[in-house]
Parts: C-alpha cells; sequence; structure tokens
C-alpha cells in the first residue's frame, strides 16, 4: 500500500504567549514542531505499512526549516520526504495550499491513500485534507478515529460526530483526516533517527511542479486577511469562600439568572 | 507580490517585531529585517508602522466571475441528522437576517435530506425567507460527495453571494470540498461576521493559534463569500408564526446523488447524548477526579442541569472518559454560557478549548491552579464534597 502524509510544520501553540504590556505575541523561543494532529496521521501510515507493506511519502509544504518536520516523520517509520518550498507558494490560503499539495501528489504519481491530520493547530481550519481530495477528485472520509478493515481495494473506517461515529466505506485510492483517538504515535527508534538523518529530502518548486499561476500562492488564493488582533484577555474573578452549602446555594442563583 | 522595509523610514521602533504574528522580523542594526521564509505577507507589520517604512505589494487575486453584482442573498447550509435540522442551522439563520438588513437581501436555507416537511415552517418562522429543498431516500443521511454535487449545482443557479453554515464535523467536511469545486474563499469556525458598510463585503473574523490571536478574513473577489460558524456564537430568532417564506423543491439527475463511500451505520454512543459542542452547560472533570468512577458524581449535576459531561485531557489519557469528551487543544473547542471546571489545572492546552465560555465556574483544592486565573468564580476546596452539594442545591432549587 503506497501511502502519502500530508503534515505541516507549526509553532508549538502552546507556548505562544501575550506580552501583557504591549498586548502581542511572544514568539522568541517558540519551538516548531509537526501539528500534533499531523503525529496520528504519520502512525497510521506506519501501521498501515506493518500490516500491508508499500511505501510512505511524506509531503509538506512551507519554509526550508520545514526539513525537520520531515526528518521527524522518517524517523517514525516514513520513508521519503518531499519539501513543496518556494516564495510563489507565500501567502497561500487552504484553496492554492490544497491545489500546491494536490499537484505535488500527482507528481509523486500512484498512491492507495493520503491522510491527513483533521486541522492544523495554527490556523484550525480543517480545510486543506478535504481540499485535497476534492482537488484530486478522490473520495474523502474526515475525523477518522479507527480503521476497522483495510485491504489494497477498499477501507471500513470509523468517523467521529459530535453525538457517535458512523462507519463508512470507501474504495481506494481515498483520503483521510484522522483524529487523536486513532492511535498513540510511537516514539522514533535510534535506528530510524539515524536514517532519518541520512536521508535525502526531495525539494520541489514551481518550476518542478509546473502548476497554474494564477492558482498558487497569494494571487490563487481567495481569501485575504484583512486584520490581525489579539482577543481581550480573560481575567479571574472572584473566589467564593464560606461554608460549602452557602457556595453552592450562590452557584444556584448565579447558575439561575443565566440560563433563565 | 512582495513586502520590503525602506530602510530610510523605518526607525527602529520594533513596533513590527512586535506586532508579527508569526516571529518573520527581527531587528539588525535598529532596523527591521523581514525573514521571507517566515512571512505570509499578512500585512500586521504594515498596519502597525507608524512611519510608513513598510511596503506590502499584493498582486490582487484574479477574479474568475465575470459579474460579480449578479450574487445576491445569504445562504445557510441547514444541517440535519437523523431528520432533524440542527440548532448551528437556527442560529445561523438568526445571523443572516441580521446582516441581511445591511445588504437589501432574502435569506435562503440549503435543506437536503429525506422527509423534512415537518420542520420546513418552523425555519421559516426563524427566518428562511426562502428553503431550497431537495429530498430523495438516497439523502437521507448525509455524504460528502452527493451533498457536495448538489450544493455546488444551486449556487450555480441561483448565485447567492453569502454561504453560511456551521463548523460541524458535517459542515466543515462538507463546504471544504464545495470550495474547492466552485473557487470560492472559505474562512473556517467564524465567531464574528458582519458587513463592510462601505464595500457590501462580509468581514469574517476567527481565532487562529488556538484563540490567541483573532483574524478578520474577506473574500472580496470572488462569490458566494463562504464561512463556517462555530456553535453557540450567535442567536437564533425567537419563531415568528406571522413569518411567510417560499419552498423550492429541487431535483437532479440521480447521478449526481452517487456516492463512492458508502455509509454503514451510524453509532449513537450513550454517553455523549448531550452534543458537547451544543450544550448550554457543561460540567467538565480533569485529573483531581481520580478514577473513572468518580465522574459519576458529574454525570448526576450534568443530569440535573441537563447539561453535557466535558473531560481535559489529562481524564482521557488516563482512561476515565472517552475521547469524544475532551475539551482543549487537541480534543473539541466549546463555548456553553457555563463551564464548570471541577479537579482540571487549567493547562493552556486545555484553555484554549473552553475559554470563549461566557461563565466558568472553577473548583480545585489547589488555590493555586491556573484555572483560576481564568475563571469567573473559583470555589478552593474538595470537589467530592462539593459538587454533590450543588447536585442537592440545583435538585432543590428545581423542585420549588
Amino acid at each position: 500500500m503506497n501511502i502519502i502524509v500530508c503534515i505541516k510544520q507549526v509553532p508549538e501553540t502552546t507556548e505562544v504567549r501575550i506580552n501583557p504590556e504591549t498586548n502581542t505575541l511572544i514568539r522568541e523561543g517558540v519551538k516548531s514542531i509537526i501539528n500534533p494532529f499531523d503525529m496520528y496521521a504519520i502512525e497510521e501510515s506506519v501501521r498501515l505499512k506493518e500490516r500491508f507493506g508499500g511505501k510512505i511519502t511524506i509531503v509538506t509544504m512551507g519554509p526550508p526549516q520545514a526539513d525537520a518536520a520531515l526528518r521527524e516523520a522518517i524517523s517514525m517509520g516514513a520513508d521519503e520526504g518531499v519539501l513543496v518550498c518556494d516564495r510563489a507558494f507565500a501567502g497561500s490560503d487552504t484553496w492554492a495550499t490544497s491545489y500546491t499539495l494536490a499537484g505535488a501528489i500527482k507528481k509523486i504519481g500512484t498512491f492507495d491513500l493520503v491522510i491527513c491530520g483533521k486541522q492544523a493547530s495554527d490556523g484550525d481550519t480543517a480545510q486543506v485534507g478535504p481540499g485535497i481530495a476534492t482537488h484530486l477528485n478522490i473520495p474523502q472520509v474526515t475525523y477518522v478515529k479507527k480503521v476497522e478493515e483495510a485491504t489494497d481495494k477498499s477501507m471500513r473506517v470509523e468517523r467521529m460526530l459530535e453525538e457517535g461515529f458512523e462507519i463508512i466505506e470507501t474504495p481506494l485510492p481515498a483520503l483521510l483526516t484522522v483524529v487523536k483517538e486513532i492511535n498513540e504515535p510511537r516514539i522514533p527508534s535510534l535506528k530510524g533517527l539515524l536514517r532519518a538523518k541520512s536521508s535525502k529530502i526531495t525539494m520541489w518548486g514551481q518550476k518542478e511542479l509546473g502548476l497554474d499561476p494564477q492558482k498558487i500562492g497569494l494571487c490563487g488564493s481567495p481569501t485575504q486577511v484583512v486584520k490581525i488582533f489579539t482577543p481581550p484577555q480573560r481575567v479571574g474573578g472572584q473566589i467564593l469562600k464560606g461554608e460549602i452549602p452557602e457556595i453552592a446555594a450562590q452557584i444556584v442563583e448565579l447558575v439561575r439568572s443565566e440560563v433563565n | 507580490m512582495s513586502i520590503q522595509v525602506i530602510v530610510e523610514k523605518c526607525t527602529g521602533c520594533t513596533l513590527c517585531f512586535k506586532a508579527c504574528p508569526f516571529g518573520a522580523i527581527r531587528m539588525t542594526d535598529k532596523k527591521a529585517v523581514i525573514d521571507l521564509n517566515k512571512c505570509t505577507l499578512c500585512g500586521a507589520c504594515k498596519d502597525a508602522c507608524k512611519f510608513k517604512a513598510i511596503l506590502l505589494e499584493k498582486t490582487p487575486a484574479k477574479c474568475d466571475i465575470p459579474n460579480i453584482k449578479d450574487y445576491k442573498g445569504i445562504w445557510v447550509f441547514l444541517e440535519q441528522k437523523n431528520g432533524r435540522v440542527q440548532p448551528v442551522s437556527y442560529e445561523l439563520l438568526g445571523k443572516a437576517q441580521e446582516l441581511s438588513g445591511k445588504l437589501g437581501c432574502d435569506v435562503s436555507g440549503v435543506l437536503i435530506g429525506n422527509k423534512l416537511e415537518d420542520q420546513l415552517d418552523e425555519l421559516i418562522f426563524c427566518g428562511a425567507d426562502n428553503i431550497y429543498l431537495v429530498e430523495s431516500p438516497e439523502l437521507a443521511n448525509f455524504q460528502d460527495e452527493p451533498y457536495t454535487n448538489i450544493i455546488v449545482e444551486l449556487i450555480k443557479k441561483y448565485k447567492p453571494e453569502i454561504f453560511l453554515c456551521g463548523a460541524t464535523n458535517i459542515g466543515r467536511s462538507l463546504i471544504s470540498r464545495v470550495a474547492i469545486n466552485i473557487k470560492a474563499g472559505l474562512t473556517a469556525d467564524c465567531t464574528g461576521l458582519d458587513i463592510d458598510s462601505e464595500k457590501k463585503i462580509l468581514l469574517q473574523t476567527r481565532p487562529a493559534f488556538g484563540g490567541n490571536i483573532m483574524a478578520t478574513i474577506i473574500s472580496p473577489n470572488y462569490r458566494p463569500q463562504m464561512a463556517t460558524v462555530r456553535h453557540k456564537v450567535f442567536q437564533p430568532l425567537t419563531p415568528d408564526k406571522k413569518r411567510k417564506g417560499k419552498i423550492i423543491k429541487e431535483s437532479f439527475d440521480s447521478s449526481l446523488y452517487f456516492s463512492r463511500t458508502k455509509l454503514l451505520d451510524i453509532v449513537e454512543e450513550v454517553e455523549s447524548l448531550i452534543n458537547l459542542s451544543e450544550a448550554d452547560i457543561i460540567v467538565s472533570g480533569g485529573r483531581g477526579m481520580g478514577s473513572h468512577e468518580n465522574f459519576k458524581i458529574l454525570e448526576e449535576l450534568a443530569q440535573v442541569l441537563g447539561a453535557a459531561v466535558g473531560s481535559s485531557r489529562a481524564a482521557v489519557d488516563s482512561g476515565w472518559m472517552p475521547y469524544s469528551h475532551q475539551v482543549g487543544q487537541t480534543g473539541r473547542t466549546v463555548a456553553p454560557k457555563i463551564y464548570f471546571a471541577c479537579g482540571i489545572s487549567g493547562q493552556i492546552q486545555h484553555l484554549v478549548g473552553m475559554q470563549s465560555s461566557k461563565i466558568i465556574i472553577a473548583i480545585n483544592k489547589d488555590p493555586d491552579a491556573p484555572i483560576f486565573k481564568v475563571a469567573t468564580y473559583g470555589i478552593v476546596g474538595d470537589l467530592f464534597e462539593i459538587v454533590p452539594a450543588l447536585t442537592r442545591k440545583f435538585k432543590e432549587a428545581l423542585r420549588k
């Protein structure tokens, strides 16, 4: 089974802090990590490869330093990394990003499955996975929490919804986006780390991909960011003191006045 | 498409450095230098610069739509599950009515499924001027491909200028496909929508970086302007039984209803009968709960309040609660009216998933727990005494 996993390098959101004086983001020393949801995508691809054999290619679009994310994925068991990197792709929104990644996947050639994390922790859009599937004209199953059965022709998976899950069968090739529940990502082995270090990463830019210039980067992006601002920070309120029955009575009143 | 610092104008004030959300600006020899590998051309630095020292040239995206003015009206995707239109759709109809006042246009709903006639009146009472209804037995349950095909055809035929959809699991999967198909701009998970009074375009505001920053996004050159919208942000209208609306039945060639994926079964999870995203009140537990069995006291409180039960990542990872209940960065984002955080210390990963709640009530035995920094009301004490006391008081209050 040939699997392509799309990942994104993101700032470790939990380390992004607001400077209370300037009300701006403090970014110094913020680490770049693989988007947490993509770790489950990588792990699932490795598990499928262990069952079916085949090859795992990791694709990411980003700056040259995203090389590190590809190597980390290889250390977990992926075979190859492709870095889609070009100033021409800067300013891409989800439309242009999914078009560009779909272009890279087409260039990789035949595949049975594309796996993405359900969303990235910086943008939180959950739009690029379905976008890639649409550009490739393949079926998609989003929010997959379990692969129940798989053959080289089809898969039966569980798709998480708000109040339960659906069981869906899809022919291959298809695209899955996965949630945390699907697995527990492994720690890379020493052998994996060594292999990652010596692996050659393929770099593709607009020249190699030959995409429609009207559909990439800022020019190919229908959405434009017009303003970025920091929301008012929540401040702690009141600590309720007293005997438990008194506190409970206060809470009851608060809840009543809020809900009615 | 380019960005550059005009060195002569740069005073080295560092305002742009502080404003850059992507850490792409550094100060060298008291001048701003932009790292083009990190820059996303968002323009935050240009807005922050008081000396007009940053030059940002954006090649305007080319518009493929010849007659953008032909696109009229606000559409709302009316999501149904098990034949019931979901609350978020009513919230969107309410917001769409408000926006339509600023544009002078109609609000229309798109309803796809089977045997949904019983809800048409209610949808009209709650703000739909028109309902495009597509019914067929094979459309009873949501499936990505047929629903996408139908919406794409309807948009091509009727040309709405704005298209809104709930930011649900179904909505986010479906609308992404639609937006790619028709090449429209799509903004995810909005918490604010408005109309630019001058340009008459949709201003879409959404959180990013786990809510640490907010961004306002427009799609001026493409139609429809599409957005998914978070639950519980907007209010549904009070039903007005005098409101009138039009039902427009549509049907398409059965080839459009074909789905390559097959829905085999829908499994409802008993614990999640109250949808976390839709709940007005959530009672959540964390590491301080100590065991799966102890969540029973939260379930009792939740039952009295008609609330949903949530959980921190710590409790999910310990196997005390299923993942579907997890609130936080790798779980769900919720914004109920009231959020009870019981035995949750308040790690940032949890806070980003619930800090938009209107009121947060935290119960924790550690007075220094970070949760108290965001809680509207804090109670320092033993949750195993306080939670049952709350349940008793609420029961008493309900009896009166």
